[in-house]
């Protein structure tokens, strides 16, 4: 936890005890000080994120256009695991909320929550690589599977980095440190809605980009 | 950590937090430099390796084919990635974006360590494929599959998975790093310093760090699929296939899937290399020839052009992979229009050196060598984005030759310009110069010597990557005579980096004290109270940013510099048109 903690914790400028943040850029009068350097990492980091699977998804369709692949029938585990994802999301968000009607009882049981589904999230993803299995869907075999182990491994990873935010977040509000919690909250859920958007994304492609229409999308039928 | 304070904080105390487990920027550079110098020293040996057997084919038996190939392999992928890529965005990234901003650290100093170690991780599991059965991977640098995990090929069977799981590693660190550069960067530049008045280091460091952070992915994604396919038998790249006589269980897998990875990472990383290149160059050439740099906003709307276009030429390395003929000339097409915003570069270099006041110091003399290297490079470049002159041309010397002077000998050039500059604020200490010189005479005409002739070899047809090539008919004598001078050259500039590293480590303790700013640099890292500066880098109070950092030989001014800190009453603002330049530059 100690590690996490520090791993969040930003020095910036305006630790400057003698010259306090200001934050007036000089020629723009822009007020830089005012978004924290921690969420613009972490928008960094979402960008690093959509690259990574946005080239998983072209080479799912450049791969899948081959000819060997094949559709596979997706268990309803799928839909589930997409909606506890969702209801992640809502309960992260409503921990985020601001503003004079915040309670922080009930911001504090949102972030429990939010935390809680996204890790039955991963619950049932791995459920439905049992179902998968069970149905002769291999991971050296079709195509198609190959790609839905290997993006939901991927994206499962992301989830479980975006835990250990939480964690530091979980950390902060047990002891007590409400401004920092509400801020680590605020922070992983936007993190929770890109992991959403992501997961809803490589599942569309994964079901609605078959091998027929990868084939013509890359020109080769 | 509120280190900020002068009174109630001095930074770590023990040796332990303060050099090995440091969460400080410039310790971390150095850490990472030095692991990155170390690793290099191991692939400049591995390129000797493979000149003694192209030099003197035969005579040396223990360079048998399979030991030739991992040479090759090797010395081009630590070249790339674990020296070029670590040392730029790394090392100098690491040292000169905090104080060339105004910053007291890096924003997120505990990732910053982070990033050293898992780097250093990557290294160790590079360095271990030389200790494991079968060796490292044999594959060539661009690890093309099938060829790279099927048995026949040297280190299929542990070497090319230790070869992929370092880079996933090393991708790791380069995120953490990237995540770094560009966020601080972004928010912790200190008053005054906006994004127009950054030096161009940080510019070329910063656009390098973004293009790093897009297109690792893409390697990421390739070393992945490649290691499920090796590991696992998944076929994303291998087609079905009989290898040794076996029908493998492979089948379907794109090799060409991968080519279009590999690349995309792949030429985004020549300017990862390149661009922070650019960056220090700039700056080198207008301290030492105290002339403001010529065109300062068009160098930084160059870098960020070639930062954009770098990433829709990939496939310039696939012509013979063969393209629909449309996306040939799509991609020739983009790769000669990136000629332009480089040509806007030299040329604003020239500008800047012309009329100017020019000191022939070390680091002046490393930065005119690479504008020489990278004009004769980028130039056989136009030769070699042209899909039908590419043909031909592919797979020969002719394409070594262009990438070593493109992106070998040009960064590496700067690397040594930029150690020589910067070392006498990172140590205290001025480095011997006489080695100095010596150092920069033997690397540039031996370099020259090495790569220029090899353009002949190509044209000649000489292809690349072979291990013998005695019984070529279209081969002459004279070829193999060349090829002889070319690894004779080599052993002399390998043996003059050793003189480099001698002078830094001499240098530590006998070097002359350099003092704050012997360059008379105009730019903030020259203006910390201590040097080497200590953590926190200013004292009590950050600097201000009141000008650029080109202010040199300013009319009327009292001395030939300016320094960015100095008071708004010193003058020497950026030109900038449509401002009132006697009224600028005083932060709000």
């Amino acid at each position: 936890m100690r590690g996490g903690e520090a791993l969040l914790r930003s020095t910036g400028v305006p630790r400057d005890g003698h010259e306090p943040p200001r934050g007036f850029e000089a020629m723009r009068g822009r007020p830089r000080w005012l978004i924290d350097p921690v969420s613009v990492g972490l928008w960094v980091f979402m960008g690093v994120a959509t690259a990574l699977f946005s080239l998983f998804l072209f080479a799912y369709v450049m791969r899948i256009a081959g000819g060997d692949a094949a559709a596979i029938a997706w268990p309803k585990q799928v839909w589930l695991s997409t909606a506890l994802l969702a209801l992640a999301g809502i309960a992260m968000q409503r921990a985020a909320r601001t503003g004079p009607s915040r309670d922080e009882a009930a911001a504090r049981r949102a972030l429990i929550a939010g935390g809680l589904l996204a890790m039955a999230f991963i619950g049932v993803q791995l459920w439905t690589w049992s179902i998968l299995s069970q149905a002769q869907v291999r991971l050296n075999g079709n195509p198609m599977g190959s790609f839905f182990y290997l993006l939901s491994a991927m994206h499962g990873l992301h989830v479980l980095g975006g835990l250990a935010g939480w964690a530091v977040a979980v950390h902060a509000a047990a002891r007590g440190d409400d401004a920092r919690a509400a801020r680590l909250t605020r922070l992983c859920a936007r993190y929770w809605h890109f992991l959403l958007f992501v997961w809803v994304v490589l599942f569309a492609a994964l079901a609605g980009i078959t091998p027929e229409l990868a084939a013509r999308l890359c020109g080769v039928q | 950590m509120a280190y900020a304070d002068a009174h109630d904080d001095h930074g770590p105390q023990s040796f332990w937090t303060k050099y090995v487990w440091s969460q400080d920027h410039k310790v971390i550079a150095i850490q990472y430099a030095g692991t990155a110098i170390l690793v290099g020293l191991v692939g400049v040996a591995l390129s000797n390796l493979m000149r003694l057997q192209l030099g003197f084919p035969g005579v040396f038996k223990f360079i048998d084919p399979e030991h030739y190939y991992q040479f090759v392999t090797m010395h081009g992928m630590i070249m790339v990635i674990y020296l070029l890529t670590a040392l730029f965005l790394g090392g100098f990234g690491n040292y000169c974006i905090p104080l060339m901003v105004g910053a007291r650290d890096m924003v997120f100093p505990f990732l910053n360590m982070l990033s050293f170690w898992v780097y250093l991780l990557s290294v160790i599991v590079l360095m271990v494929s030389f200790f494991v059965p079968g060796g490292p991977t044999g594959a060539g640098w661009t690890l093309y599959p099938p060829q790279a995990v099927l048995p026949g090929t040297p280190g299929a069977s542990w070497g090319i998975v230790l070869m992929l799981v370092s880079l996933a590693i090393f991708i790791v660190a380069a995120t953490m790093g990237g995540l770094n550069y560009v966020t601080t960067v972004l928010q912790a530049r200190t008053r005054g310093m906006t994004l127009l008045r950054m030096p161009l280091t940080v510019w070329g460091i910063f656009v390098a760090t973004i293009l790093a952070l897009l297109a690792f992915p893409a390697l990421f994604v390739s070393a992945v699929m490649m290691l499920l396919d090796r590991l696992l038998g998944t076929s994303f790249f291998m087609p079905a296939l009989v290898s040794m006589g076996q029908v493998s269980e492979y089948r379907g897998g794109s090799p060409l899937l991968f080519q279009h990875l590999f690349w995309f990472f792949g030429h985004p990383e020549v300017y990862i290399v390149a661009l922070p290149a650019f960056g220090i160059v700039s700056d080198l050439i207008s301290v030492h020839a105290r002339k403001s740099i010529f065109g300062y906003r068009q160098m930084v709307w160059a870098i960020v052009a070639i930062g954009v276009l770098s990433v829709v030429v990939w496939a310039h390395h696939m012509f013979v992979s063969g393209m629909n003929p449309y996306f040939g000339f799509f991609f020739a097409t983009t790769t000669l229009i990136i000629a332009v915003p480089t040509a806007i570069k030299v040329y604003n270099w020239l500008l800047t050196l012309w009329r100017g006041d020019i000191h022939l110091s070390v680091p002046m003399l490393f930065a005119l060598g690479f504008i020489s290297t990278f004009a004769i490079g980028g130039l056989t470049g136009l030769f070699l984005g042209n899909v039908s002159v590419d043909i031909p041309l592919s797979n020969t010397y002719f394409v070594v030759a262009h990438f070593h002077m493109v992106m070998g000998v040009s960064p590496i050039l700067v690397v040594f310009g930029g150690l020589y500059h910067w070392y006498p604020k990172i140590s205290g200490r001025m480095l011997n110069d006489t080695l100095g010189r010596i150092h920069f005479w033997v690397t540039f005409l031996g370099t020259y010597a090495i790569f220029f002739p090899m353009h002949y070899l190509g044209v000649l047809g000489m292809p690349r990557r072979y291990y013998a090539y005695e019984g070529y008919e279209f081969i002459p004598p004279s070829a193999l005579h060349l090829n002889t001078f070319i690894s004779v050259v080599a052993f002399v500039v390998a043996t003059a980096q050793l003189l480099f590293v001698f002078n830094l480590l001499w240098s530590l303790k006998y070097g002359r004290a350099s003092g704050p700013n012997p360059w008379r640099a105009a730019s903030l890292e020259w203006q910390t109270p201590d040097t080497p500066p200590v953590h926190g880098n200013w004292g009590p109070h950050l600097p201000v940013a009141y000008r650029w950092a080109y202010a040199y030989s300013v009319p009327g001014a009292p001395e030939d510099f300016i320094a960015q800190n100095a008071p708004p009453e010193a003058g020497g603002f950026e030109p900038e048109p449509g401002h009132d330049t006697a009224t600028r530059g005083v932060p709000a």
